[in-house]
């Protein structure tokens, strides 16, 4: 077997490249893998690479994004945003989101993929239903749910109402202690049918025939679940995680529609808070400052997770 | 998967446990289908009412229907002009980003030179820099390049932001497609681009297609960009429309509701018929690796 293999292997390593390169020169070559590089590197240096780049150099400046930026101050914006005791709490809500959703949203999606991904008779009805609210625009959504918590007549306090006689409509955004929960059930809302279908994915490459012989060996369901399917799941689970954390600290367009970071910047989080005070009030150099601080905070927890959660994942795949 | 439920539900100790579970499923499953689907639902019936209506009976049918919600926006040329200003984005980004992609991808997947992990991994390090919140630097250089006001001031740095997922994707794909197809084509003479162009592209087709789909949904929906870079009003989206209108309409619910309906209905629609792709693209790309 090996004897009959080893020489057909050779073959297709000496003739593939030999298949590749007759016709063309070496400078041929690299002259086609420039041109296929060329229009993408372009807009991806000039419209991504470049601005962060440039963020930083002026993040160490007094600028109001008219004029000349000469006004260096070193670290002083840096020093300015840590504090500012409203920056400081926008990194605490864009932190207890980023909680909030690991402990509540990604359990809910494992649990409702172990449902709808097995042979549940209408899962897929169930399935396309949850998933949905993920195409629908965040500008859309929020004014939906602007509706929902209206003071006035909203359909939560319609609702509510109907269901408990006596109960006292509520500003459900406008409460400063229950806003940022108002919108994380939102953004909640929103995503969980992403990790669902996640989740779900990663459920059909588990072979099922591991379970199966778990449980013809006396294991019980939440057995076979606790130590047979949780931990063939820990890819997708590891990736969920990194995806829900990275989405939680760049929320901005829901809260910023919802509540504009109000009551009294009681759901500010991080990118509203650049948007309210860099762009909003003319301080394009202190909201490059805030800026550089949500790339490295991101950076940061991004390089650590793969080097040391997710590096197992990626060993295969290169 | 089959035998596995199989050997759940058909236990033959227990078969009342097996209602029991279903039950519990289907009841957890519909309390969490109604709480998705009642805005959605409230919202698309709330277009043909008052506000009166809408407060007292938001899940009710409206007792005569308020046509005049939705034949006063569609009658209106705003809201045409606003479509076409994001059918132009959408276009222009989608095209272009499945173009540079491509060709990226092809790159990463099927040549061979120096350097190419490294120049990979230059292109999905921008995974880390949603434009969610790489919008000022955004808007700063777009200002530089005298691109506000301009369709693309908009369109490149969403092409930008939307090539390190596309590329990622696309070269997973393009990396299963088996190498002998690639020997046959050049055996048979094919250039570089002619195994590209009529080989890889056409076998590629649902992962072109997520792509064409994600980047679709992500340039319909985008709010903050053309925020800030098209100051022009008669150049916005729709998603500035809606907030422009709910601002002006803001206490007559009815309206905005179908204002809202009228964006509501196509994206479900489009996700009814879109679904397949966008799966394949979110969980194919990442998840086979």
């Amino acid at each position: 077997m090996a004897s009959r293999s080893t020489p057909r292997f050779r073959f297709t390593q000496r003739e593939r490249p030999a298949a590749n390169e007759r016709p063309r020169t070496r400078t041929e070559q690299l002259l086609t893998i420039g041109l296929f590089v060329l229009p993408g590197a372009a807009i991806y240096t000039l419209f991504l690479v470049f601005p962060i780049v440039q963020a930083s150099y002026f993040s160490l400046h007094d600028w109001n994004g008219l004029g000349p930026v000469t006004d260096f101050i070193g670290l002083g914006n840096f020093e300015r945003a840590f504090q500012h005791d409203v920056f400081v709490n926008s990194v605490i809500h864009s932190l207890t989101i980023m909680s909030l959703s690991l402990a509540i949203q990604l359990p809910l999606a494992i649990m409702l993929a172990l449902m709808v991904g097995r042979k549940l008779p209408g899962r897929m009805i169930y399935r396309s239903i949850f998933f949905m609210p993920y195409v629908f625009s965040e500008v859309v959504t929020a004014i939906i749910w602007l509706f929902v918590y209206n003071p006035g007549g909203g359909m939560l306090n319609t609702v509510l109402s109907s269901i408990f006689p006596g109960y006292v409509p509520q500003g459900w955004l406008a409460n400063r202690d229950i806003a940022l929960l108002a919108v994380f059930f939102v953004i909640t809302w929103k995503y969980f049918g992403l990790h669902m279908i996640l989740y779900m994915a990663g459920l059909q490459s588990i072979n099922s025939e591991v379970e199966e012989s778990a449980r013809i060996d006396g294991a019980n369901e939440l057995q076979v679940l606790r130590y047979i399917t949780l931990p063939l799941l820990a890819p997708t689970i590891r990736l969920s995680v990194y995806l829900s954390v990275l989405g939680s600290l760049n929320q901005f367009v829901l809260v910023w529609v919802l509540t504009t970071g109000g009551p009294a910047n009681a759901t500010q989080v991080m990118a509203s808070y650049m948007y309210r005070f860099g762009v909003k009030s003319f301080n394009l150099g202190y909201g490059s400052a805030v800026a550089v601080i949500i790339f490295v905070i991101s950076l940061i927890f991004s390089i650590g997770y793969q080097r040391t959660i997710m590096r197992r994942d990626y060993a295969g795949s290169v | 998967m089959a035998e596995a439920l199989a050997a759940i539900t058909s236990s033959p100790r227990a078969p009342y446990r097996r209602w029991l579970s279903r039950g519990f499923q289907y009841l957890v499953l519909t309390a969490l289908a109604f709480l998705v689907l009642g805005p959605i639902l409230t919202a698309v019936l709330g277009g043909l009412k008052t506000t009166g209506e809408l407060f007292a009976e938001p899940f009710g049918l409206p007792t005569i229907p308020r046509w005049e919600n939705y034949t006063d926006i569609i009658t209106g040329e705003l809201f045409w002009r606003q479509l076409l200003n994001s059918a132009i984005i959408v276009t222009g980004t989608v095209s272009l980003t499945l173009m540079t992609s491509a060709l990226l991808a092809f790159v990463f997947s099927r040549l061979v030179f120096t350097g190419r992990e490294l120049l990979f991994n230059f292109f999905t390090l921008g995974l880390l820099f949603p434009v969610t919140i790489a919008f000022l630097p955004v808007f700063i250089q777009v200002r530089q390049l005298g691109l506000i006001d301009s369709y693309f001031g908009v369109i490149l740095p969403l092409v930008a932001f939307g090539i390190p997922g596309s590329t990622l994707i696309l070269r997973g794909f393009f990396r299963a497609i088996p190498s002998e197809l690639e020997d046959a084509a050049y055996i048979d003479g094919c250039s570089t681009l002619g195994f590209f162009w009529y080989v890889l592209l056409p076998l590629a087709r649902p992962a072109l297609g997520a792509i064409v789909v994600l980047q679709t949904i992500v340039s319909w929906n985008e709010y903050f960009l053309p925020l800030l870079i098209l100051t022009d009003d008669s150049k916005w989206p729709l998603t500035l429309g809606i907030m422009q209108f709910q601002g002006q309409y803001g206490t007559d619910w009815g309206r905005v509701m179908a204002f809202v309906s009228l964006l509501l209905v196509p994206a479900v629609l489009f996700y009814i018929l879109t679904q397949k792709y966008i799966v394949t693209g979110l969980t194919g790309g990442e998840l086979k690796g």
